[in-house]
């Protein structure tokens, strides 16, 4: 999947994440800010990078600010960013 | 067993966590008013991984979908059906067509997606021609097993003003009960929406019950417990049901046709009402 237009999805509401996903030439980007960082950067770094490989993202800057979101939500902003960055309708 | 359905909002990450902790015995993750235009194929796609994700093992799982004169309601169920909710709620629903036509796109995803399980439709009734075609959508198809009365928009259709008394919606209440029972499927109740009012919720709610409604919506987790309590039936309740049951059985041990009790004649809708009373009770645990 090719990234073609900026694109955002979440909040910054508690249990929520803020996901802006832009196009991008050199492979993948990842900028990660969140609440938890200290206890589960790695997690959820583990659940986006999932999201891409399934969606076949190869180049994407993708910058996350986290606020405390359990995988099922990162799961569907990361999505949501994605498809609309996609221009594929949903 | 369900008393209380708890409306959340379907883009809420928040809350979708939590759904299930709230005591209410459903909840109706909400793909439609609660959701911005903008927003709603972000809020099927996290109600879609909320459903896969969380164990919602504590209630029943709702969805509402948008109504079928837009263009989300097939994506909707596109998403939502392969997870295998309990019910689809469709709302504004207004004559048995309307809930065939979404009877038969569920069929067509529950096939694509191999769901061999018939999900259930709770059809919301919030026009004045949905209220007066209210047994026909009830008994539309067999999905059907309840009806939603939703007063806000249907009083907005009828053009008068929604009040907490709620004589407006008299007639429609009682219409909805009356197509439910004659359908032999349950009625639910609007919410009330002042989330402040204790008193104005539980004399509301007391009210819908002595209509003869199954359960009632609620906006407000605060609003669950309420409900709850209005829609089991009391202590008082169980102990007169196991009496009547008792006597009746004594009465057929010992031959005799007629029998009261406390003075009461005791005929076929006590022993009915008996009957409800302990399988309700049952259910809940209570005897």
């Amino acid at each position: 999947m090719k990234i073609k237009k900026v694109a955002t999805a979440g909040t910054l509401e508690s249990s929520d994440i803020f996901v802006q996903v832009e196009p991008n030439e050199n492979g993948i980007e990842l900028e990660l800010h969140s609440i938890v960082y200290n206890q589960f950067s790695e997690e959820i770094e583990k659940t986006v990078r999932e999201v891409l490989n399934d969606f076949d993202v190869k180049n994407i800057k993708i910058i996350l600010n986290d606020r405390g979101a359990v995988e099922c939500a990162i799961r569907a902003r990361v999505e949501t960013a994605l498809i609309r960055a996609g221009g594929v309708e949903n | 067993m369900r008393r209380s359905m708890l409306f959340m909002p379907g883009n809420n990450a928040g809350m979708l966590l939590n759904a299930d902790a709230l005591g209410a015995d459903s909840v109706i993750l909400d793909l439609e008013d609660a959701v911005s235009p903008s927003e709603k194929d972000s809020a099927r796609i996290l109600v879609r991984n909320a459903l896969k994700y969380l164990d919602y093992n504590n209630c029943e799982i709702i969805i509402r979908i948008n109504s079928i004169d837009t263009n989300y309601w097939k994506k909707d169920l596109d998403e939502i059906i392969p997870l295998k909710p309990h019910m689809i709620m469709p709302p504004k629903i207004s004559c048995a067509k309307d809930v065939q036509i979404i009877a038969d796109y569920m069929k067509t995803v529950e096939r694509r997606y191999s769901v061999e399980k018939e999900i259930s439709i709770i059809p919301l009734i919030e026009t004045a021609l949905g209220v007066e075609n209210a047994f026909e959508i009830a008994k539309s198809t067999d999905r059907v097993k309840a009806i939603f009365l939703g007063a806000e928009d249907l009083t907005a259709d009828l053009r008068c003003k929604r009040t907490k008394k709620g004589d407006e919606i008299f007639y429609s209440r009682g219409r909805i009960v009356t197509a439910a029972r004659a359908a032999s499927i349950d009625a639910y109740d609007t919410p009330f929406t002042d989330v402040e009012d204790e008193e104005g919720l539980r004399e509301d709610a007391e009210f819908a019950k002595g209509l003869g409604f199954t359960g009632k919506a609620s906006i407000s987790p605060r609003h669950v417990m309420t409900i709850n309590e209005v829609f089991s039936p009391t202590v008082e309740e169980i102990e007169y049901a196991k009496e009547v049951m008792d006597i009746i059985r004594i009465a057929k041990e010992q031959g005799k046709g007629a029998i009261s009790l406390h003075g009461k004649m005791i005929d076929a809708p006590i022993v009915e009402r008996a009957r409800q009373t302990l399988e309700m009770a049952k259910a809940l645990g209570g005897v």
